[in-house]
């Protein structure tokens, strides 16, 4: 037997709405089958997956606080990937915004003013953003490819930050622990509702950002331009678009929302720079795109469930004993199954017998 | 054995898991397939071929264990894109993902426990030769294979029928399939030659580099191997070049420590990547020559209309 | 929706029932910041739960979460142990310092222990450590004892204070018995890279040291070692399997006893917040069996850890130079713990240069 994929005429409207739950319903018999040959209870286990982290208040705003830098990076990587640019560093380009950003409070710790907080989101922008044009100059003046640059400027940046937090920003009360001084109030980030838990504004603007960048890419002619030029970039020629100027434009745009989801990191959940600020957030963020069929209202759910699964592991962990690796191969199986289960929305499978062929052939030949 | 000649094997232990990865993807890129998944393939190869050495007590069977696992986990990947024709970028990460779970699952009770070590080749005489014996004729026999393997490639892609053939369907698939070439067929076959590459690479972590099991043993070897591709513009020698190179930079920025140079650790240690970038800059300025290698359809989901 | 009515009565329960505790399990909670199959610093700490585990028995409910990323995650993770009920929680590496002050302001009732760091911004924590370089001094004296080269190599993994310490402290106990001792320091940048650390040793070894040791985690240089034939010393965990011609001794750091009693301290009630820094006197530092060594190396070895044991000697006691060769610490003088818990500077005869 063989699988043939028929190519729809449109995109299935059912099945775009249906993919998800099927993808849901096959991650589930399969994470209740792994579960159980580890000899868990699997309807304890998927619970504490997928329903106890969504129980209290608390954990909804730890949802928040995981899902914003996730949310607000794979939203810029949806205009490069669109656009046929692929930047894998948004990782270092979150590292250098929160860098950039924290050059107020770090080294003028005595300048307190409500102006610092705005400048701090500004400057991380900045950084980020200009990390990332370091791959897009690279790109269109010296046709270096984008992915192996990006990727190796993100263990540069990594190393940056760990010199800097070590050597030359280093907490002069900290005991010389690698560590920066503790952020000002007026350079914290406020939580959005501070009284039940410690989402802060980073998730608002991952929300805003969603809202942004889905009407550039749908409604404006510049969206037009993104998908075009990555579609084909010769029919963008034709229509007069500069494939150059996107890749600054798409690099531009990703790494200024990874700068920005950097310093709201540093700034709304940690309160310091430390030598580790991100436990992949750049990388994972890809996958979040992915998820989120590259748009970006889609991001934000994928956002939320991909950080839904990080909160489900822990409490699995804690409650049943699920290691924390069988957490990370559980996630790997979701991802299978949402692409798999995508698949449908372009195409209608087919299951063909394998004599079947045989006997088309043996017909077109009498 | 002369400080020289125990810095380059030193070298060579470090590049040749890079090289042997490296090489397998070279062959998926040709043929347009993008597989982000060679870490996950990478560490499954590492603890199935650690594992299996340790229960066998024969490195050789671990090998080969570690084969047959990276070629079946890149079975998955081939699976998704090429039949369900899912994003190549999405799945390989996911594979990355669900490789370094398994592993840290499959590899609890092999934690502590050394491993079963490949040891290396001895030739009377010629390993005994002064100042380059060891280095040419007493090191690992997967060293020598790595050799092997990059030379058997090169031929392969470039004069044999067969290798014309994958370059086509890498180039341009669809008048591939007007020719009547099985496209799916060939990109699976490079896919899976692709994992057993990298699940060699994964066992020679495991059994001759350091013989014993931590999770994540990789350590972003797969990333680097990734890098080299491109940074070889799919050529294989140039792949054994940059693997050496970064080997080279990778332990040379040791020595520099161990000498007492004075400069930030952070700076040697992030020398290997600045490396790759500037290197890479020097090559791709020269536009005929990388766009002349680079695979056009690569990445590009491939549907046979019927 | 039966769950959720189930969770409610139990929390119900124990509200109700709290106070009496004692008759119930206490709920012992780690976290650690690496995979417990690391076999090196969380690996150590996960020995100490399930020591907890073996001497308290039915005492004691035990859980934990490994590989917690250093920052945002962390204070979730502790957030998450504090409401579901742990009484007490270790955190287990430098990095949690600041969440765990933060839990703890709004979980007055439940106990923390930070391991490796200085806040204790609430009553209800403590701070915990352990002497390493107690060990370090040992093995200097070991190195200069067995060296042939006089030149040992250091595999570092990051500047921090505790890792300067020790690196001090084996160049001094060195430098007791041959007072022109050399010591090569690498970098690694990382605190487990079997790869890594592996080139780090090839390379030490071939600029002509003759000992390894390391303040990084794998047992990769142990392998080198005896590979190429020159000693080393294991780090963390007794590494003899890895080396049983190669490994001299190794530092083990044995958290168990410490993890027994405060646990047992909240079962009694007595719990108490303090910073303790404890070391080869109480047992948190244990040297593996002196091994592959002369007699003469062995018995300076043991007349050393007899002495720390006892407490009558102190690595850091003068006269001890900077690097620069000015004064430190003037003969008879003991460095505080303050100024060692944050130790920035080399001993003189370090051959690097520390990051400012």
């Amino acid at each position: 037997m063989r699988i043939e994929l028929v190519k729809r005429p449109q995109r299935s409207a059912l099945f775009s709405a249906l993919s998800p739950f099927i993808a849901l319903a096959l991650t589930l018999v399969a994470g209740a089958i792994m579960f159980s040959l580890l000899g868990k209870n699997p309807l304890d286990a998927l619970y504490y997956y997928f329903i106890d982290p969504l129980r209290e208040v608390w954990s909804l705003h730890e949802l928040a606080v995981k899902a914003a830098p996730l949310i607000l990076i794979a939203i810029g990587l949806s205009v490069c990937f669109l656009s046929n640019n692929w930047n894998i560093g948004a990782e270092g380009q979150f590292i250098m915004g929160a860098v950039a950003g924290s050059i107020l409070p770090v080294m003028y710790p005595d300048f307190q003013s409500w102006v610092v907080l705005p400048l701090m989101l500004i400057m991380g922008m900045a950084g980020g953003a200009a990390y990332a044009a370091v791959p897009a100059l690279l790109k269109t003046r010296f046709n270096t490819n984008e992915i192996l640059t990006s990727l190796m400027l993100v263990y540069v940046a990594q190393l940056f930050l760990d010199w800097m937090v070590r050597g030359p920003w280093r907490n002069p009360q900290g005991m010389n622990f690698p560590e920066t001084r503790n952020f000002h109030e007026y350079a914290i980030l406020p939580e959005i509702w501070a009284s039940s838990g410690r989402a802060h504004w980073g998730f608002i603007f991952a929300l805003v950002a969603a809202v942004a960048v889905w009407f550039m890419l749908s409604k404006t002619l510049r969206g037009y331009e993104v998908k075009v030029l990555g579609q084909s970039p010769r029919a963008g020629r034709f229509a007069g678009f500069s494939s150059a100027k996107m890749v600054f434009f798409a690099f531009v745009v990703s790494g200024a929302l990874a700068g920005l989801a950097g310093i709201s990191e540093v700034s709304g959940a940690i309160g310091q720079l430390r030598p580790t600020i991100s436990p992949g957030y750049g990388f994972t963020a890809i996958i979040v795109a992915f998820l989120g069929r590259l748009n970006p209202l889609g991001i934000v759910a994928a956002g939320l469930v991909l950080a839904l699964s990080y909160l489900g592991g822990e409490a699995a962990q804690i409650s049943i004993g699920v290691s924390d690796k069988v957490a990370r191969a559980f996630q790997g199986l979701l991802l299978f199954f949402v692409l798999g289960a995508d698949t449908l929305i372009h195409y209608r499978i087919r299951f063909v017998a394998t004599g079947s062929r045989k006997l088309e052939a043996s017909h077109g030949n009498a | 054995m002369g400080m020289l000649e125990a810095i380059l094997i030193t070298i060579a232990t470090a590049a040749t898991p890079l090289l042997i990865a490296a090489i397998g993807e070279l062959v998926v890129e040709r043929s347009g397939v993008l597989n982000l998944g060679v870490e996950g393939m990478m560490v499954m190869g590492a603890v199935t071929g650690f594992g299996v050495a340790l229960i066998s007590g024969s490195p050789w069977l671990g090998f080969l264990a570690a084969i047959l696992v990276g070629a079946l986990f890149s079975l998955l990947f081939a699976f998704l894109t090429l039949t369900l024709v899912t994003n190549q970028v999405a799945t390989g990460l996911a594979l990355t993902l669900l490789g370094l779970g398994v592993s840290g699952m499959l590899g609890e009770s092999f934690v502590g426990l050394p491993g079963v070590k490949l040891g290396s080749i001895y030739i009377p005489v010629l390993t005994d030769l002064p100042l380059v014996g060891k280095f040419l004729f007493g090191q690992d026999p997967i060293f020598y294979l790595s050799l092997l393997l990059t030379g058997s490639v090169g031929y392969f892609l470039f004069r044999t029928r067969a290798g014309l053939t994958l370059r086509s369907v890498g180039d341009n698939h669809a008048s591939a399939h007007a020719l009547g070439i099985n496209v799916i067929l060939i990109r699976y076959l490079a896919v899976m030659f692709g994992g057993a590459c990298a699940g060699l690479a994964g066992g020679y972590l495991s059994i001759v580099y350091t013989p014993q099991w931590v999770e994540n043993m990789t350590a972003g070897r797969g990333w680097i191997a990734l890098a080299l591709v491109v940074f070889a513009s799919w050529r294989p020698w140039r792949v054994l070049a940059g693997a050496y190179l970064f080997g080279a930079v990778t332990i040379g920025q040791l020595h520099a420590q161990a000498l007492g140079i004075g400069v930030p650790s952070q700076l040697l240690s992030s020398l290997p990547y600045l490396a790759t970038v500037v290197v890479l800059v020097l090559i791709s300025g020269n536009r005929r020559l990388t766009m002349v290698n680079t695979p056009a359809s690569l990445g590009r989901p491939f549907v046979p209309d019927r | 929706m039966k769950k959720t009515i189930l969770s409610f009565a139990t929390a119900a329960a124990v509200m109700a029932f709290g106070t009496l505790a004692a008759e119930a399990k206490v709920k012992a909670c780690w976290i650690y910041v690496g995979p417990i199959g690391d076999f090196g610093y969380s690996y150590q700490h996960h020995q100490g739960l399930l020591e907890v585990q073996k001497e308290l028995g039915d005492q004691v409910e035990t859980a934990y979460l490994e590989s917690v990323p250093e920052g945002a995650d962390a204070e979730r993770a502790l957030e998450r142990f504090a409401r579901s009920g742990c009484n007490i929680i270790f955190a287990t590496s430098f990095g949690f310092m600041d969440a765990t002050n933060k839990v703890a302001g709004r979980f007055p009732d439940v106990k923390f222990e930070h391991a490796t760091g200085y806040k204790r911004e609430h009553p209800n924590v403590a701070t915990y450590n352990s002497k390493f370089h107690e060990g370090r001094y040992v093995q200097g004296v070991i190195a200069a004892k067995v060296s042939k080269t006089g030149v040992a190599g250091y595999i570092a993994s990051f500047p921090i204070p505790e890792v300067v310490l020790g690196i001090n402290a084996f160049m001094l106990g060195a430098q007791s018995v041959n007072p022109d001792f050399k010591v090569k320091v690498v970098w690694a940048n990382t605190w487990y890279d079997a790869g890594k650390e592996a080139d780090a040793a090839k390379a030490l070894i071939d600029q002509g040291v003759d000992v390894i040791t390391q303040h990084t985690d794998s047992t990769a240089p142990m392998q080198v070692a005896t590979e190429r034939g020159v000693k080393a010393f294991g780090q963390a965990t007794d590494m003899i399997k890895f080396g049983p011609e190669t490994q001299l001794t190794a530092i083990v750091d044995d958290w168990g006893p410490y993890y027994v009693k405060r646990v047992k301290a909240v079962i009694d009630g007595t719990w108490q917040q303090h910073d303790v820094w404890d070391g080869m006197k109480e047992g948190n530092v244990v040297m593996a069996p002196f091994t592959n060594m002369p007699d003469d190396a062995k018995k300076a070895a043991e007349e050393i850890t007899a002495k720390i044991t006892s407490g009558e000697f102190n690595p850091y006691t003068g006269p001890i130079f900077k690097q620069d060769g000015s004064e430190w610490l003037k003969p008879g003088e003991v460095a505080d713990n303050g100024t060692l818990l944050g130790l920035n500077f080399y001993v003189k005869g370090v051959d690097d240069k520390l990051p400012q």
